[in-house]
């Protein structure tokens, strides 16, 4: 007879919960709700970059049969935006529109077609005012300011520096600068931004389907906009077909449907196309980076000075964390002494950037790990070497009082090292062939959110009922993370049961709790330890009936999941009939679980904002990318990726390896080909062929190594796995094109076009100076 | 002008009175309500709406719905059968070629037209056959696994 034992999925290969939905084409996302009788919505933007709106004339596009509802910025005075101290944004212009693709008005109609030609009758009627394409241009002396409150169009102007750099750079062997320029890049997530909002104007209530990453935060601003109370209002967030950080903040598209179905009385789908889900953008900014950093002879930091600026759109968005992120997470994954970061948050005529995967850690990344390889080479360092006689030793604070428990580098760099061959290829690869390595890290979630309430970071309830299923009840958003099933093996994992006995309902305010969403990888760490309290609350709960049935103590119980006894000698009780007898008191089973984090983590004081890069825990990545670089053509092989994450501990090692392969490609595509271009202000790339994602046919193998570091706060040990490798394949990429080419590339994309011009020049400087190429 | 359109939609026979302007990604997800096959892109820019004409993959959102008059369409709704997930749906389950899922039906649907014609596929030819797809959470290397371990299932019997 086998042996009756708990049943245990932490550490394994679990294919996902939600996957056979989505692989059947029964995972429904928010436009494939389709309600008979529903409108059609659609959105009247901006053709210019600025100007003051003298008049919007809607007369003749009302008069057209089948116009249900036209909303403008009359219809709502109230602004938005995600920072309680930032909200400047209006769900449709008001006097002035600040970038091309803003929306001016919007329709809603008996179908799509009634719905674009009530667009073509709207008359707009402006005063063009001059328009800032680039952080400089707004910056410039005598610009005129995008927001009346923002002199000089700066969002946020950051200074710190804590001990001595001009101390640290004297002290140092070797000084270097560089100069870097990051392209604005989009998320481009697969599924189009959507909005259903049904209004149900007898009740005054308004229920929105949305494909947003924090149906909170939807629920917070359709309140305010609305002016509606919090209770008339559900939030629903279906499928989410990926979100990267676009949809971290609510979007205009569902507050202008929520508009919309207000004024028409009834249900609006609202579903935009690719080109206006690029204009919709919250992507990250184009960076200017000025970087100087001192090392001594033996590869050891002496200090950094860093300044960045950030073009960051045309309204604040989450701008103000972002330019404060750049600055705080030069810590924490290399021991500082000195440091002085200088950040602009700049306002300009571009649509609004936001918070994109490796939320503003990614660009200054970039630049740190190039100029650590470059100062290595200038010193005859492996670079290798010169991270390693930099490491932290946790548990320590950071200079800017970051709290680092557990700390995976090393380990993260052996692996690499050893996999990639280092010793023994680098250096040794045929022409054309090189190496590069770099490392980086994030958070495991913002340990002070956004909207500081008081209550726990995370709340999951489990509701337990006579039919001995178990439904996980959480608002916290599978957007294809995985946080769904991360969050239903938690659960089976400390009842010992298998995931079948689980289902989850996930991002419904009618029955969910509340939860702060899927931003700043902080699903698995908050909600994952909120749900191992709520297992472990309920496990006592079916104890303490098994120890009442079993006429035994509590603790003489064993739980062995499907079976509960009092020793190895009783036959015990079926999970069936612990259900039973638990019901008997009080009826249907609710328990709960919370989680918060700890004072320590919520970062410093030192300078203002120095909240922003504290949690819990921090990943770390290292990083050795293997290239074929085309001296005829300029094109750029990406040959093969080793990746190291530590994740504390992968709770699922499938989804861990799928989250830190999609970071690295990700990285992959800012680093080679993706991004944001203007004209005029107009995005020109607003499409899947012009802004270039790389396909199948241009993507290297990756090689994912997971190190376990164990933190002592995580779940099971666990850190985030989604964000933290993104941001090292932008410099091992570079590093690699160095290695093979001598030539550095300190501005990104690195196209095939830059690197033939650089082929190029270096062709012409040679003859120039009367000598070959070396 | 609509006119009369006679063809089999997932093994059924249809008959339909269709617009001459209607595309076929329209016609399935808003006029018969399989919605299962995406909208991700301005027209052919990203393969979420490939469905298979006659077993080819095709993208319905660049196909007018009265072109494929006597033509047999199959969606990712016809897959699974008798309570089983195809051999494509399942390594796309269980090797997580999908994550967020929205581009996962054009990728099946890619992938059952591959394995259709060519029941063992070389790394190169996955590539080839994919490459009109764009996923944005994979970096498609358990989108390549995942379509080898569906040839291995086809191998064993099951039906792509």
């Amino acid at each position: 007879m086998n042996e009756i034992a708990p049943a245990h999925n932490i550490g394994s290969y679990v294919p996902m919960v939600d996957g056979p939905e989505k692989v059947s084409g029964r995972a429904k996302y928010t436009a494939d709700f389709i309600v008979p009788g529903m409108l059609a919505g659609r959105i009247f933007r901006s053709p210019y970059s600025h100007a003051e709106i003298l008049e919007i004339d809607v007369a003749e596009a009302a008069k057209l049969p089948g116009v249900k509802a036209i909303a403008t910025g009359a219809d709502c005075e109230t602004a938005f935006g995600v920072l309680p101290v930032a909200r400047t944004e209006h769900v449709l212009a008001r006097d002035r529109v600040r970038y091309r693709g803003e929306p001016i008005a919007a329709v809603a109609a008996i179908d799509d077609a009634t719905a674009k030609e009530a667009l073509r009758r709207i008359k707009l009627k402006v005063r063009e005012l001059p328009a800032y394409h680039t952080a400089q241009q707004a910056m410039a002396p005598g610009a005129i300011a995008l927001h009346d409150h923002r002199p000089h169009n700066l969002e946020r102007d950051v200074l710190f520096e804590l001990g001595d750099v001009e101390a640290a750079f004297a002290a140092a062997d070797l000084v270097r600068e560089g100069v870097y320029n990051c392209a604005e890049v989009c998320q481009n997530q697969m599924e189009m931004h959507a909005a259903i909002a049904d209004y149900d104007a007898v009740r005054d209530r308004m229920t929105v389907h949305a494909s947003t990453q924090v149906p909170y935060y939807v629920h917070l601003m359709l309140a305010q906009i609305l002016d509606m109370d919090m209770s008339r209002i559900r939030v629903i967030k279906p499928h989410v077909g990926g979100g990267f950080g676009c949809r971290t903040e609510t979007l205009n598209v569902e507050l202008i449907a929520a508009l919309l179905a207000r004024k028409a009385g009834g249900c609006v789908r609202l579903v935009v196309n690719r080109e206006e889900t690029f204009i919709t953008h919250r992507g990250r900014p184009e960076t200017d980076i000025r970087l100087k950093i001192g090392m001594r002879k033996d590869g050891r930091i002496t200090g950094i000075e860093c300044e960045c600026i950030q073009r960051g759109g045309a309204h604040s968005g989450y701008g103000i964390v972002t330019i404060l992120y750049a600055g705080s997470m030069l810590y924490a994954i290399y021991a500082l002494d000195n440091v002085k970061y200088i950040g602009k948050r700049v306002l300009t005529n571009t649509p609004p950037c936001g918070a994109f995967r490796g939320h503003g850690t990614v660009d200054v990344r970039f630049a740190v790990e190039s100029l650590l390889d470059e100062m290595a080479r200038a010193l005859g360092l492996d670079p290798f070497a010169v991270r390693r006689a930099n490491l932290l030793h946790a548990p320590t604070f950071t200079q800017n009082d970051l709290m680092v428990n557990s700390y995976g580098l090393p380990e993260c760099l052996d692996w690499v090292e050893r996999e990639s061959g280092w010793k023994v290829r680098k250096g040794k690869l045929p022409r054309g062939k090189g190496l590069g390595m770099a490392c980086s890290h994030y958070i495991s979630g913002a340990s002070k959110p956004v909207n500081w309430t008081g209550e726990p970071h995370a709340t999951v309830k489990l509701k337990l009922d006579f039919d001995g299923s178990i439904v996980l009840l959480t608002g916290a958003a599978e957007i294809g993370q995985g946080s769904s099933t991360v969050l239903v093996q938690s659960v089976a994992e400390v009842l010992g049961l298998d995931l079948s006995r689980i289902r989850i309902v996930s991002g419904d305010s009618e029955v969910a709790p509340k939860d702060n969403g899927s931003y700043s990888s902080r699903v698995t760490f908050m909600v994952g330890n909120a749900a191992i309290e709520a297992a472990q609350n309920l496990k006592a709960v079916l104890i303490a009936a098994a120890a009442r049935k079993l006429e035994a103590k509590p603790d003489e119980i064993e739980c062995l999941g499907e079976l509960y006894r009092a020793g190895a000698q009783d036959k015990g009780l079926s999970f069936n009939q612990v259900v039973t007898e638990a019901l008997k008191d009080t009826g249907t089973i609710t328990v709960t679980g919370n989680y918060s984090t700890i004072p320590q983590s919520h970062g410093g004081k030192k300078y203002r904002g120095a909240a922003i890069g504290g949690t819990m825990g921090y990943s770390y990545s290292a990083q050795v990318v293997e290239v074929t670089v085309d001296e005829e053509t300029g094109v750029v092989t990406v040959d093969k990726v080793w990746v190291a994450h530590d994740c504390g501990k992968a709770l699922n090692r499938l989804t861990v390896e799928g989250q830190v392969q999609g970071s690295v490609w990700m990285g992959m595509g800012q680093a080679m080909s993706e991004e944001a271009a203007y004209h005029d202000g107009l995005m020109v790339t607003a499409n899947m062929l012009d802004y270039r994602v790389p396909t199948i046919q241009d993507s290297p193998p990756i090689e994912v190594g997971i190190v376990e570091s164990i933190d002592p706060h995580g779940p099971f040990g666990a850190k985030e796995a989604g964000e933290g490798s993104l941001a090292a394949f932008l410099p091992a990429l570079t590093n690699a094109i160095a290695d093979a080419t001598g030539l550095r590339f300190n501005n990104l994309p690195v196209t095939p076009d830059r690197v033939f011009a650089a082929f190029e020049k270096r062709a012409r400087d040679g003859q120039a100076n009367g000598g070959g190429i070396s | 002008m609509a006119r009369i359109l006679q063809f089999t939609l997932n093994g059924r026979a249809r008959t339909d009175a269709v617009p001459d302007n209607l595309l076929l990604l329209d016609y399935l997800r808003e006029v018969v309500g399989l919605t299962g096959t995406k909208t991700g892109c301005d027209g052919g820019e990203c393969g979420a709406c490939t469905v298979l004409v006659d077993d080819a993959p095709r993208l319905s959102c660049l196909t007018l719905a009265v072109s494929v008059e006597g033509r047999r369409i199959d969606t990712i709704e016809s897959l699974a059968k008798d309570g089983h997930l195809s051999a494509v749906q399942r390594g796309f389950h269980e090797k997580l070629g999908s994550q967020c899922g929205y581009c996962t039906p054009g990728y099946i649907m890619a992938s059952a037209g591959l394995l259709r014609r060519n029941a063992n596929p070389s790394d190169t030819e996955i590539r080839e056959a994919l490459g009109s797809n764009i996923c944005r959470c994979t970096g498609y290397v358990k989108i390549i696994e995942a379509v080898k371990h569906a040839a291995s299932l086809c191998a064993a019997g099951l039906t792509p």
